[in-house]
């Protein structure tokens, strides 16, 4: 066991320290310390928790369709999962990254990749909803992704699979002749443009985490690569052959340059971006047909590889910007490479011969230390900010702490079981908000109460505030939460917007009063504007559609009034129900398929009076030409009255109003 | 040898065939992320899971490493071993018949080689597991270190402790060799029919072997 320290396995069921109920307890009406973004994973979307009491705060749809408030079902956000495959409802998410300014998380937005369609997107941290999404071409698997560089010019996406590019009907085993990776430069700093800024086109490796540089390493942005073997098949064994693989370190700066200077080509690629235009709230869609491709041949000294132990999964960066830390899955040791000696070996021309005109620099070079007997498994770094980093060790289970520097262990905490990813607040940051570490686990088995075959993910909270990590949380997790970041709530929480300004709604078909409610015809499309205020549908009563027709209901919540949301559902609707926010347009579609008469009603428990706040579509056969009408009911009008609004006619003839 | 010397060899002579009821020894690992354990058993004939998906879940651990998949139809003692068991419980059966104190010997000598033998063998395929490892498909490879379970008690491998102790067949045969030891013994002189004395009144089987 010489090999291999710290295996020793721990009790299943540690206790917990006497005052860890204290230590995560948020007393009921109180605020939690830290706003938490968890990736998930396969589910695609991202979670949103609260630390350190665990408690789940919100899950924001990203790149699945999301039936609970209707994103990727109703006509607003449809577009947003548009790719050029088509529609791509689900994905799976990998890595939160917060934007950052000076290398400090900021709050503006949130970041998060699709990894299975390469996909990235911007999470708007004032309204806690996607805003943006772009699909990243000449990709296949977006795992590095979408990191962030210290001011959030670029984030970054690399592919995860090498294929050929651009793609083609080639034999598998070609591999080595005709696959390539490509790095991705993505220009995010505005919202509603973010574009591929520049491909920097590489030997065809998978691409695994990606981190930027900062301090000393400033403008450099790190990439760890397995399967340099380019095996094709049973990578398991053939891409874990190499005692050490590569960390592609990429001068940024100096690409931006070269591709400034022309040298880049201009490459055809086709990608959507989607984006949701903040005043309409409708999302759209623009093709792309160009991306700028530079070839490292082309730009002498933009990529280094660094050679690293084994199969190297993270790459993180302590928070001088010194120290870039490979997780080597495989490795026996956690290797540290070091931003000033990178610098003087590439200086001195330290290389160990070069790939495809790529320079390897010499390992001895470039490393700063290795912590020795960490553990098994050891895959990601994160950092307190005080001198200390912490490693998850996958196969020991366990979260390592150690010493910058040094490289000697300082403690070891048992995982609950295998964990991946670790977080600390701004752990990956210039400025680590060092108090919490978030393990997230792969494996739970006996954690909770079990429910069959099918487990949540499971996820630890440390204090890391003490010489001594001391687990202080449990809490299960949805989908698969690979990674997560957490700022301090104090930076979001009073810039929440509560509802959106029905007089800025420019959506073209915002109903704002009852008046402008109605029902029109186009062909077989059949408009119904409709608001909803508590406790009623205007119009509420419909009549004039046929078999057949495209019933479109955009309806309207026209309350200004914090948490107060109301749904729409019609009966036997193909589609998911519509939640509208304060202030907002959705708009469902509905082909009724048989004569009858279908109910509405709101799904969003709304007041008092929410069962009665209902309404019917009365559906005629094929060519009955009953005439279009819309009502509003008697208590509607009631309502109105009392609420002093401008008097209105009860029924809107063909065309009467709100038609487009 | 007397008639309770003969009747005792008489339930030597069945204890062996505990072997095919109980396993001769059992192995059980236990890591982090198997906080259920996993385990085997290893019997005179084939070699089990603890439960009834464990062998798998072993020999997929064990790829990893390049350890070899434990087969129980590939190794040959567990073919021939159900005999040699049987052989001694047809020896024992003999000696209780024919009322030989000198077959006995022969038994007793015989049962003490194969025990030895037995257990020599079964280090040995440790050995050969945790040693022969293919690092050609040996997907963790730490230089320097072999995978070898212990015999008995606890050993740390990688992230599994793996514990192994005899089994309930192991015990009956020990049992089975105690008693024969022990009739053999007494029976030194004809008329010493009594040289172990039961305790007391209190007939607490098990703890004595009154002969
Ligand atoms: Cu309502």
């Amino acid at each position: 066991m010489g090999a291999v320290a710290g295996c020793s396995t721990p009790a299943p069921k540690e206790m917990v320290s006497g005052d860890a109920a204290k230590a995560v307890y948020v007393a009921p009406g109180q605020y939690d310390e830290f706003y938490a973004f968890l990736s998930g994973g396969f589910s695609g979307q991202v979670t949103v928790y609260a630390l350190p009491s665990g408690r789940l705060l919100k899950t924001i749809p990203v790149f699945s369709q999301f039936p609970e408030n209707g994103y990727g079902y109703n006509e607003e956000t449809k577009p947003m999962l548009e790719t050029t495959f088509g529609t791509v409802p689900w994905d799976d998410t990998h890595h939160a990254e917060l934007s950052q300014t000076n290398a400090v998380p900021d709050g503006r937005w949130l970041f998060i990749n699709g990894n299975n369609t390469p996909r990235v997107a911007r999470i708007d941290l004032t309204r806690f909803e996607t805003e943006e999404i772009l699909q990243i071409p000449n990709a296949a698997g977006g795992h590095a992704s979408p990191f962030t560089t210290a001011n959030s010019e670029y984030i970054v996406s690399a592919t995860r699979f090498s294929v050929p590019i651009p793609n083609a009907d080639v034999p598998i085993e070609s591999y080595k002749e005709h696959f390539k990776g490509t790095l991705s430069f993505i220009k995010a700093d505005v919202p509603g443009k973010m574009d591929i800024a520049f491909q920097l086109l590489m030997p065809g490796y998978n691409y695994d985490l990606g981190h930027a540089g900062k301090g000393p390493s400033d403008g450099w942005f790190f990439f760890t690569t397995y399967n340099t073997e380019q095996a094709y098949t049973k990578l398991e064994l053939n891409a874990s052959k190499n005692d050490k693989d590569y960390i592609a370190a990429v001068n940024w700066k100096l690409a931006e340059r070269c591709v400034k200077d022309g040298k880049a080509k201009a490459f055809p690629s086709r990608y959507a971006h989607n984006y949701m235009d903040p005043d309409s709230r409708q999302a759209m869609v623009e093709f792309k047909t160009s991306v700028q491709m530079l070839e490292p041949a082309a730009c002498p000294g933009v990529v280094y590889l660094l050679p690293t132990p084994k199969s190297p999964h993270g790459v993180d960066i302590d928070p001088s910007g010194e120290y870039i830390v490979g997780g080597g899955k495989l490795a026996t040791v956690i290797p540290v490479h070091s931003a000033t000696k990178i610098k003087a070996a590439i200086a001195a021309k330290a290389f160990d011969g070069d790939i495809g005109g790529i320079p390897v620099l010499k390992y001895e070079a470039t490393i700063a230390g290795e912590v020795q007997k960490p553990g098994l498994g050891p895959l990601h770094t994160e950092f307190d900010g005080k001198g200390n980093a912490y490693t998850t060790m996958f196969i020991s289970s366990e979260v390592v702490k150690w010493k910058l520097g040094t490289w000697e262990v300082l403690d070891r905490a048992p995982t609950y079981y295998s964990p991946g990813h670790l977080m600390i607040p701004g752990g990956d940051s210039k400025q680590p908000w060092g108090k919490y570490l978030l393990a997230m686990n792969k494996i739970t088995k006996d954690r909770y109460l079990p429910t069959g075959g099918e487990l949540a993910q499971s996820a630890q909270l440390y204090d890391i505030s003490g010489d001594k990590m001391k687990l202080i949380l449990d809490f299960p997790t949805q989908g698969e939460p690979h990674y997560a970041q957490a700022l301090p709530a104090s930076i979001l929480k009073d810039k929440q917007v509560k509802f959106f300004s029905l007089a800025n709604n420019k959506s073209p078909w915002v109903t704002r009063s009852e008046a402008e409610g109605g029902i029109t015809r186009k062909g077989k499309a059949v408009h119904i504007k409709m608001m909803a205020i508590r406790s009623h549908f205007a119009p509420d009563n419909l009549e004039g559609v046929e078999v057949g027709d495209s019933v479109f209901f955009h309806v309207t919540n026209v309350e200004q009034d914090w948490d107060i949301l109301h749904g729409f559902a019609v009966l036997g609707m193909n589609t998911a129900e519509l939640i509208m926010q304060p202030g907002e347009t959705r708009t469902l579609v509905w082909i009724p398929q048989a004569p009858g008469v279908y109910p509405f009603y709101c799904t969003d428990f709304c007041s008092a009076l929410h069962q009665e706040m209902q309404g019917y579509v009365r559906v005629s056969a094929k060519g009955a030409n009953v005439p279009l009408k819309a009502n509003i009911s008697a208590k509607a009008a009631t309502q109105l009255s009392r609420m002093n609004a401008v008097p209105k006619p009860m029924d809107h003839q063909h065309g009467a109003a709100g038609g487009k | 040898m007397n008639r309770r010397a003969r009747l005792l060899m008489g339930i030597a002579a069945i204890l062996p065939a505990a072997a095919a009821l109980w396993p001769l020894w059992e192995v059980r690992l236990l890591a982090p992320q198997y906080p259920e354990g996993l385990g085997m058993r290893i019997f005179a004939h084939t070699v089990t899971g603890l439960k009834p998906n464990d062998l798998g879940s072993i020999n997929g651990l064990n790829h990893y490493i390049g350890m070899m998949p434990i087969e129980p139809g590939a190794i040959p003692e567990l073919r021939y071993m159900p005999w040699l068991l049987a052989a001694l419980g047809v020896g024992a059966l003999l000696v209780a018949v024919l009322n030989s104190r000198r077959l006995l010997g022969v038994w007793i000598g015989t049962f003490a080689l194969l025990g030895a033998v037995g257990l020599w063998d079964f280090w040995r395929w440790e050995y050969d597991y945790g040693h022969n490892l293919d690092m050609e498909n040996a997907i963790i490879i730490i230089p320097g270190m072999s995978y070898q379970p212990p015999l008995i008690g606890s050993k740390q491998l990688l992230n599994f402790t793996a514990t192994a102790w005899p089994g309930g067949a192991a015990i009956a045969l020990g049992l089975a060799f105690v008693i024969a030891v022990l009739v053999w013994w007494t029976s030194r002189t004809p008329r010493a029919a009594v040289a172990v004395r039961a305790t007391g009144s209190a007939p607490d089987r098990g703890a004595q072997v009154p002969v």
